[in-house]
């Protein structure tokens, strides 16, 4: 008899059986499935469309909830390259730290991520209509911040790093050609790739992050007046069209 | 503004004899190339040679033909070069262009002929004995196993991986919907369905009115990734992962935001009027291990359907398919360098890669020689331009080809090579609404598959000619081709011997 919770224990099960056994679990009408002893396995939740809770012990491999369109997705550690690739609905939830290309081509939903991030996270994020994907880092970020970025919402908020420290990499939002991000914190000019501009923030962008900024504090038991502790900066490209001059027709 | 130095490139006559001032080859071209001044006058500059006005003429009395103008001769400063420097020195910017490689390289497909029955052993008529043309695309297995049944009866008993059958060995190439019309993919589509052949999506997106033809599409995830979802990549019977093109390798793409209007915007899913930029790489792909990454977390979420890599013919092709077959390709997609696009710039259009016919011979030859050949079909692409070339290409070891220009030119194109511009007075490569509603894609598609009856018919003779039965004999069989003027390094590469011999 399904109570709607199954707990499956991935260690040393091929991913390839493991997702196999998650989707059959889903199909079975299970609403919550647990995750023991996952270990690097790939592609968890990949493609899923069904909303239901999948909370991982341990950490999961690359293209965590690739394709993804509609499970919240909980990971009781760290997690590796490639979360929420082309994710299209649904939200991730890391409680540790997570690799490179976290959100390639996102599309909607939510990834929140309580540490620290790789390269080029955010990259090719886009927006349509009310699907706007937004990515939270309570850490830092190195270089190619969102990248390329589209659309959509990207906030990095340097939660454990000082005052004084930056909490960003280099060539921030190049190629940025649409969405918003913010960071809390200070972003020196040699930072920026060439398509993006610096504004301070005003009142519709605190009623913009507020709401998410809370439910990112309440998720990992944080206290939202810390987030909002320092000031922020909202990064805009100069242009949704920085190649339209480059060509001769 | 200052009069550019670029003289025309065409002049358009209009026989005012027989011009009756109905004014429709006004209402024809989409370049502004003619006028109206008390009767039809030519504004040569903007003459593209697309055809559209004198095709429509009721009286045929307009006629474009090259301007004559006469440069100094040069044979190292062709009037070419002159025209692209003028230009750039007017706006300062990167040529572009459309369609395929126009330089004169040499065509190795015309350098290629193929043999034929004579007394010794019986050609065979097409027209009275079956012929089977009939084509699966997808990863072979290794070896059979077989089951002896309790009758005595031998079962097959290995499983085999998903193939995509299609009944002739040509399918229409990745072009996609932004760079073309509406009415241009509706028309592949509607012929895919008719024929029993696939089109690929190219890398737009995949427009809702055309997912009834799912058993026929082959859905494409490029670096964009515009409007790729879950749903999407199980909208086909296959997913195509582009990496590159024939026409641009190693750069990405821009559709300009005047072509991103509402079914677009749609499509794609990305705002109205910006542009839709595709990286040059996939970034999330940096080495072949990545690319198995890619390869794997798009097979889980379609359930293990064939999966297929494209990737532009350049110097080390051989080694670079090999690593895509043993990253988990099911289907290797080879763009040659004279392969079409919407929009490149020209002198990475003209100057970048290697023909197809060395490309694929070198890579059937070393996934032979590593014993992978089985593991993934190949699809020959670039300049496809006849059922000769497909049985070539098919000779040199291609599993299948896919045609983009070919397929373009059926629906009308006349290979202007302004696609970029997106005034193609064709309907094909543009969005301007008054224009896509010129080509009705019923009309169109039947075009396209006439074009792919005539083809298959063409082949089906070849191989009577031949002597074989099934496009399966021929494929791989280079001892079937001949060189006419190749030089013996270009033979042995291909692996094939000279006219003669």
């Amino acid at each position: 008899m399904k109570n709607g919770r199954a707990k499956i224990n991935a260690s040393g099960i091929y991913y390839r059986e493991l997702n196999r056994m998650i989707r059959e679990a889903i199909a079975a009408g299970e609403q919550e499935i647990e995750l023991i002893g996952v270990n690097g396995q790939r592609y968890i939740a990949d493609g899923i469309k069904q909303k239901v809770m999948i909370i991982i012990d341990g950490v999961p491999g690359n293209d965590l909830s690739a394709f993804m369109d509609g499970p919240t997705v909980i990971v009781n550690a760290n997690a590796q390259d490639g979360v929420g690739n082309t994710m299209n609905d649904g939200k991730v939830i890391i409680h540790g730290d997570a690799g490179d290309v976290i959100g390639y081509g996102m599309r909607g939903g939510k990834v929140f991520i309580k540490g620290n991030v790789g390269y080029r996270v955010g990259i090719h994020m886009k927006s349509y209509k009310d699907q706007v994907p937004v990515i939270i880092v309570g850490g830092k970020a190195v270089d190619f911040f969102g990248e390329y970025m589209a659309g959509g919402i990207l906030i990095l908020l340097g939660l454990t790093c000082p005052n004084n420290q930056s909490i960003v990499g280099n060539y921030l939002g190049t190629g940025m050609h649409g969405g918003q991000i913010f960071v809390r914190g200070k972003v020196e000019k040699h930072q920026l790739g060439a398509e993006v501009g610096i504004q301070e923030i005003g009142p519709q962008d605190h009623k913009l992050i507020e709401p998410l900024l809370r439910e990112y504090c309440e998720d990992f038991n944080l206290d939202y007046n810390e987030s909002m502790s320092r000031p922020f900066i909202k990064l805009v490209p100069v242009s949704h069209r920085p190649y339209g001059r480059l060509y001769a027709y | 503004m200052v009069r550019s130095y670029i003289p025309a490139e065409f002049i358009v006559e209009v026989d005012h004899e027989k011009c009756r001032r109905c004014k429709r080859c006004l209402l024809n071209c989409s370049f502004g190339a003619l006028e109206f001044k008390d009767r039809v006058t030519p504004l040569h500059e903007q003459c593209v040679a697309c055809h559209r006005c004198l095709t429509f003429c009721p009286e045929g009395a307009i006629s474009v033909e090259a301007n004559p103008l006469g440069f100094k001769y040069s044979h190292n400063w062709s009037p070419q070069l002159r025209k692209n420097i003028w230009k750039q020195a007017e706006t300062g910017g990167v040529l572009l262009t459309g369609m395929g490689n126009e330089l004169p390289y040499p065509i190795i497909w015309d350098c290629l002929v193929l043999d034929a029955c004579q007394v010794t052993n019986p050609s065979i008529d097409p027209l009275r004995e079956p012929m089977e043309l009939k084509t699966f695309l997808g990863s072979k297995p290794d070896f059979l196993e077989f089951d002896t049944g309790a009758d005595g009866t031998l079962r097959l008993k290995t499983k085999m991986p998903p193939q995509i059958a299609i009944e002739t060995p040509i399918i229409f190439a990745p072009m996609s919907y932004g760079a073309l019309s509406f009415n241009a993919h509706k028309a592949m589509a509607i012929a895919a369905a008719e024929f029993g052949t696939v089109l690929e999506t190219g890398e737009g997106g995949l427009h809702r009115d055309l997912y009834p033809y799912k058993d026929h599409i082959i859905v494409q995830c490029a670096s964009g990734r515009f409007g790729v979802h879950a749903e999407y990549l199980n909208a086909g019977v296959g997913v195509e992962i582009k990496i590159g093109q024939g026409a641009k390798p190693g750069i990405g793409g821009h559709l300009p935001g005047e072509k991103i209007g509402e079914e677009i915007s749609k499509t794609r899913m990305i705002p109205r009027g910006t542009d839709a930029l595709s990286p040059a790489p996939h970034h999330d792909i940096y080495s072949i291990e990545d690319l198995r990454q890619l390869i794997y977390a798009i097979k889980e979420a379609i359930d293990y359907k064939p999966v297929s890599v494209k990737i532009a013919a350049v110097h080390n092709v051989a080694a670079i398919a090999s690593g895509i077959v043993r990253a988990g390709a099911d289907i290797l997609y080879l763009d040659g360098f004279r392969g079409g696009t919407g929009a490149s710039p020209t002198i990475i259009r003209d100057h970048v890669g290697i023909p197809i016919e060395l490309a694929l011979a070198a890579v059937d030859d070393r996934l032979r020689q590593e014993g992978i050949r089985n593991q993934a079909s190949i699809i020959a692409a670039g300049s496809i331009r006849s059922s000769a070339d497909v049985a070539k290409a098919i000779a040199l070891g291609a599993d299948a080809v896919a045609i983009g220009t070919g397929a373009l030119i059926a629906m009308g194109c006349r290979v202007c090579q302004k696609c970029y511009t997106g005034n193609c007075a064709w309907g094909i490569a543009t969005q301007r609404p008054e224009l896509t509603r010129r080509l009705d894609p019923e009309v169109a598609a039947q075009r396209l598959v006439n074009l792919l009856h005539a083809w298959s018919s063409e082949l089906k003779e070849i191989l009577g000619s031949l002597g074989v039965n099934a496009i399966e004999s021929l494929r791989g069989s280079r001892e079937r081709l001949r060189g006419i003027g190749l030089d013996a390094l270009t033979l042995d590469i291909m692996g094939i011997k000279p006219a003669g011999r």
